[in-house]
């Protein structure tokens, strides 16, 4: 059976600078993979890459065997990618509940719909008595639980979290990893982007280490603590 | 009093109506596609132009014509435009992108008029209305209120289509995805959202919105002409500014009511005082004003930032200039050379014609520094400055003909009144910021063609009084030579002025308050006292400008020269030709004053009949300009000191790196052993 | 002596209390953290401290003036200086301009009439006082090159050197740690401790990275659900077992 994601000698550039150089790896489904390494290193162009939001410059990113390469990002959306992205990631001029209905709506009918969402206010009552309140009014925290609560109720096939510890007070971040764990159970593969090592290694099977735009370490996440040098 | 009332209800209704179908065209623009839409009477009038060529003039049946119009012609220009243009410009700031709907304001009607061959045309065959033959009166109520079947109809087609769009946002998840691709096309894309295809969806669908409006508009008047639609797409922004831009039935409500009031206004008003005749039409720009500076769910209204902006990067900064001495001095030698052989021209070879050009070209040129410091500055969008110059531009001749004052005196005096009204104006203004601020000022400057402008005390009234020249002394400047020399000090000055304050507390300040208002103020810069200053400076200079012109023609031209169109138009050629310094004034005034006369009327005809022998070019039309720099504008968003500015730039680091290169072979030469 | 006093700040958004009864004090020269966990109310009362909001009730009062009624652009006047969480920079500006601005926006008073004679310029002094702060946050070398073209972390030391330049009392940082990698928080922390302990610059530092402010401030207030649930000394208040369950959760 060929991994989930598999991502071949991929190069990629931000504007006139090259960000990515020959990265490889694959990630099998079911499992999780910490993206580690410094400001500059190229982390969030490559969960870019994953989600279809940068087109490579050269490689292949190859999802469920197919090639994804120059696939465009809602293509990757409707194979069951979720991208969970750094800082602000739900819309801020609608509401909650039309931030919900925006990401649930593909493949559901009208009924289903309204079924999903009261769903994802089950999860999270704290969106359901907000429903009607401007997204962009949540706070930080408020504003992650709303997309991940997408995430819960559609049980993507892998989700992309890049740094969602960021601005995050420590209590926080926790009930993130924890609600992260509970997604990894119900069988959605995870690729975590962190600037916190800790919690991505504790989640982690497998890490990889970016440095300079090159993979500088891949291997079993509780081997890699001690290549992070922090 | 309410039979008058009742009657100003059955005559305005139909006149909101058509106000409102623009106001929902408008709005739905600004919701579903993030765009401040100033060209959105220039695709109402592509559509009235199609319509009226195959339908009046080709004899086709009106039903099918209008279909063409409005359902093929209307939604693939909007289309158009999103795949070319606006789909790029999603990161571009409000006023970069109001800007470029200038430009297309511009140049999209001069481009009908060129493909279709089409000038003012009578709208339906002389007889004026939607169907051929006479229209058809009914009165239901009684001889006192008469409606007409146009009437009827244009009634029935906004109530329909109001009611289809509502019916969209409210039962369908388009709108939804529509508004979630105006936030953030990419963070739609996440959420499986083609983003591309919605975009141009919802252009197609605005621009369908505005082609409806233009072929039910443009029959009910005399002539098929853009200028028309531009009068009424400000009243249409009126009405949509009463729904802050995103309800549909506010902005519904407000254009009834704004038809229904002007209706009132001009019954309860003395007939044919100037405030009759004047407040009618201008009634919609005063309301947009006033509600722009009062209403406070516009105010503080700022865009919303696209979180995955960062995804596609930051354009380049944009060059500095590091010019080593020797490229410096030659550039400088350069434009010393031109500057002898064009005063040699001035004062020996050249004609009348071309010495009342230039006379022309060094006015237009203090009036363009205005934008310079208006735009490149303080990095606004005033669309007042014409009205500025025309203050000054009367005021100059009313003190010189009635006072009997210095015409010199008079210039600086109109200047300081232009100066005092610009800081005035500004004052609730500046808070406001970005493209109501513009709006506003387009508010204003509707409001003085159509109010100020006609009174007597202003323009001198029937006799048009002869603006004078001026005589210090003994040195008469009636002489035009004389004349050309008096204005070139004027614009030296002003010039200097704009370059001190550019480099000064002012400039500096502004250009910190541009980069970012919160953190201005965290330094101790408040935008109010700042901005003021630069309007008021601005509009001064503009006044002075606007004298300088009337002297230099010896009258007011007012509707040649300051009218709001010519107003929009300033902007468009000083924002394409570089508003960031004195030499993209001076490159504008060129370009507004001679491009015409000198490039399309004989250099360009002469060099085309030069170098081949088969088609002979007599001269180009001046539509090109129009065209040309409505179209330069539109690389504003990415070129924002100007495209001439940054060719100029990028061509001069490129000698100076090929000079570096040149000078550093030889040592690397000789190190290498 | 207290510089900063707020006290009984009180606001709340349609019906909900985002701060209630919220009283801190700053005294000169100290290093002080404000943490707690989203939505909190750290951002409302960071912004009722500034004038971005007025508060429903209470005071705020800086060096014995009550700040109430000036508006945010004359706090700065005052000895009041800030970062911002998300980056705030001038943008077509160079590094050293963003300093000439400040100090000409502190010292100078900014006519019309003395930029027209040609007094607006900068001069030799505010370009050496510029250049003596460049020089102190490590950003000299920098001082020609667009704002553009800068990391995320000198950004930050930018905003920090554009606020010394107006002669702070205070400091006070929106999360200035935000975004920035191990590295680079540690020179800032380095940098923040040395314009503490060389200017007797106060600071008001609201942070989520414990490690951080465990390492640089010795009294800290705690919100949580807008009111103040703890504060003071650092290590007695992260003992605090409150804390430990509202914000600082099982990592400690």
């Amino acid at each position: 059976m060929s991994p989930l994601l598999e991502l071949e000698a991929v190069d990629a550039s931000y504007g006139p600078f090259r960000a990515l150089f020959g990265v490889s790896f694959s990630l099998e489904s079911g499992s999780a993979l910490a993206l580690l390494g410094a400001n500059g290193a190229g982390k969030t162009t490559l969960a870019r890459v994953c989600t279809g939001l940068v087109a490579p410059t050269a490689g292949s990113v190859r999802f469920d065997g197919v090639d994804f390469s120059d696939r465009r990002a809602f293509e990757f959306a409707r194979a069951g990618i979720v991208h969970a992205v750094e800082g602000r990631s739900v819309f801020a001029t609608l509401t909650v509940e039309e931030n919900l209905a925006l990401a649930l709506a593909s493949g559901r009918k009208r009924s289903e719909l309204a079924v999903a969402i009261d769903e994802a206010y089950a999860l999270f009552p704290r969106l359901g008595e907000r429903r009607r309140q401007i997204a962009g009014t949540l706070s930080g925290g408020e504003q992650r639980m709303l997309s991940l609560a997408r995430v819960l109720v559609d049980r993507p096939r892998l989700l992309v979290a890049d740094e969602l510890s960021l601005g995050l007070a420590p209590i926080i971040v926790d009930e993130v990893y924890q609600t992260l764990a509970r997604i990894r159970e119900a069988g959605t593969t995870l690729l975590i982007v962190e600037q916190h090592v800790s919690h991505a290694l504790a989640i982690a099977d497998t890490a990889v280490i970016l440095e300079r735009g090159s993979v500088g370490y891949i291997g079993p996440a509780r081997d890699a603590r001690a290549h992070v040098g922090v | 009093m309410l039979e008058d009332f009742i009657r100003s209800v059955f005559q305005g209704v139909p006149v909101g109506a058509v106000y409102a179908l623009i106001a929902l065209g408008f709005t739905l623009t600004y919701k579903t596609a993030g765009v401040f839409n100033l060209a959105f009477g220039a695709q109402a009038f592509v559509a009235a132009a199609v319509h009226w060529e195959l339908h009046v003039h080709n004899g086709w049946n009106v039903a099918v014509s209008a279909a063409i119009a409005v359902l093929v012609v209307s939604p693939a220009l909007g289309v158009a435009l999103d795949f070319v243009l606006f789909r790029h410009l999603r990161a571009a700031s409000s006023g970069a992108r109001l800007v470029t709907t200038i430009g297309l304001l511009v140049a999209i009607p001069n481009i009908t008029k060129l493909v279709l061959r089409f000038t003012r045309h009578p709208s339906t065959g002389g007889a004026r209305g939607l169907f051929s033959g006479p229209d058809v009166v009914y009165r239901p109520f009684g001889d006192a209120y008469p409606i007409t079947r146009d009437e009827l109809v244009q009634l029935g087609v906004v109530v329909v289509a109001g009611l289809a769009l509502g019916a969209m946002f409210r039962f369908t998840h388009l709108g939804l995805r529509m508004r979630a691709v105006v936030e953030s096309p990419r963070l739609a894309e996440l959420g499986g959202v083609n983003s591309a295809r919605v975009g141009s969806f919802a252009w197609a669908l605005s621009s369908a919105f505005a082609g409806l409006a233009g072929v039910l508009i443009a029959p009910t008047y005399q002539n098929v002409d853009a200028a028309n639609f531009f009068e009424l797409v400000i009243a249409g922004i009126a009405a949509a500014a009463f729904g802050s831009l995103v309800s549909l039935p506010r902005a519904f409500a407000g254009a009834l009511g704004l038809g229904v009031a002007s209706t009132y206004l001009a019954t309860v008003l003395p007939t044919n005082s100037v405030l009759a005749r004047g407040l009618k039409p201008s009634l919609p720009f005063v309301v947009l004003f006033v509600w722009v500076v009062i209403a406070p769910g516009l105010r503080g209204q700022r865009d919303v930032a696209d979180p995955l902006s960062g995804v596609a990067p930051p354009p380049p900064a944009s060059a500095a200039d590091e010019r080593s001495r020797s490229l410096t001095i030659a550039t400088r030698g350069f434009w010393s050379v031109v500057g002898v052989i064009v005063a040699w021209a001035v004062f020996f070879a050249i004609n009348d014609f071309w010495l009342k050009r230039i006379q022309v070209l060094l006015a237009v040129g203090v009036i363009f520094l205005s934008i310079t410091v208006m735009t490149g500055i303080a990095g606004q969008i005033s669309l007042c400055q014409a009205a500025f110059a025309a203050i000054g531009a009367f005021a100059t001749t009313q003190l010189a003909v009635e006072q009997g004052m210095s015409v010199l005196v008079g210039m600086l005096l109109g200047g300081l009144v232009s100066a005092l009204v610009g800081g005035l104006l500004a004052m609730p203004l500046v808070r406001i910021g970005g493209v109501w601020l513009a709006l506003a000022t387009l508010g204003f400057a509707l409001f003085f063609h159509s109010v100020i402008a006609q009174l007597a005390v202003v323009n001198g009234g029937v006799s048009k009084p002869r603006t004078p020249r001026p005589l210090i002394g003994s040195i008469d400047f009636a002489a035009d030579r004389a004349f050309i020399v008096l204005e070139l000090v004027v614009f030296a000055i002003a010039a200097t002025i704009v370059v001190l304050v550019r480099g000064g507390t002012t400039g500096r300040f502004l250009a910190a308050l541009r980069g970012s208002e919160v953190a201005a103020a965290s330094i101790g810069i408040g935008q109010w006292r700042s901005r003021v200053t630069a309007f008021a400076l601005s509009a001064g200079l503009a006044g002075l400008g606007g004298g300088l012109l009337a002297s230099a023609q010896q009258s007011v031209n007012y509707d040649v020269s300051f009218s709001p169109q010519v107003g929009l138009f300033f902007v468009v050629v000083v924002v394409t030709l570089g508003s960031r310094s004195i030499e993209g004034a001076l490159q504008a005034a060129f370009g507004f004053v001679l491009f015409q006369p000198l490039i399309l009327e004989r250099a360009l005809p002469w060099v085309i009949n030069h170098i081949q022998p088969f088609l002979h070019v007599n001269a180009i039309s001046g539509l090109f300009r129009d065209i040309l720099f409505g179209l330069g504008a539109l690389t504003f968003a990415k070129h924002p000191e100007g495209i001439l500015e940054f060719q100029k730039r990028r061509s001069l680091n490129r000698i100076q790196r090929s000079i570096d290169r040149r000078k550093q072979q030889p040592t690397e030469a000789g190190s290498t052993p | 002596m207290s510089l900063l006093t707020a006290a009984g700040v009180s606001k709340s958004f349609a019906g909900i209390r985002a701060l209630d009864d919220v009283g801190i004090e700053v005294a000169v020269g100290e290093l002080v953290g404000l943490i707690g966990p989203n939505g909190a109310g750290k951002t409302t009362f960071f912004n009722c401290l500034l004038g971005m909001l007025r508060p429903d009730e209470g005071t705020v009062s800086f060096d014995g003036h009550d700040l109430s009624r000036i508006p945010t652009h004359r706090r700065a006047k005052l000895g009041i200086g800030r970062t911002f969480q998300r980056i705030e920079l001038f943008g077509g500006m160079s590094v050293r301009e963003h300093l000439l601005v400040a100090e000409r926006a502190h010292r100078g008073e900014g006519r019309l009439w003395k930029d027209i004679v040609g007094r607006g310029r900068v001069t030799a002094a505010e370009r050496e006082r510029a250049d003596a702060v460049l020089d102190r946050l490590g950003l000299l070398a920098d001082a020609e090159r667009p704002i553009e073209s800068l990391s995320l972390g000198r950004g930050r030391l930018v905003e920090i050197g554009r606020a010394l330049m107006t002669d702070p009392r205070l400091l006070l940082l929106d999360e200035p740690s935000s975004g920035l990698d191990h590295q680079e928080t540690e020179e800032l922390s380095a940098v923040l401790r040395a314009v503490n302990l060389d200017e007797g610059v106060a600071i008001l530092l609201v942070e989520h990275d414990v490690a951080m402010v465990r390492a640089l401030v010795s009294r800290v207030f705690v919100l949580d659900f807008g009111t103040l649930i703890a504060s003071g000394p650092t290590e007695t208040v992260f003992a605090d077992a409150g804390v430990r369950r509202a914000y600082l959760g099982a990592e400690s």
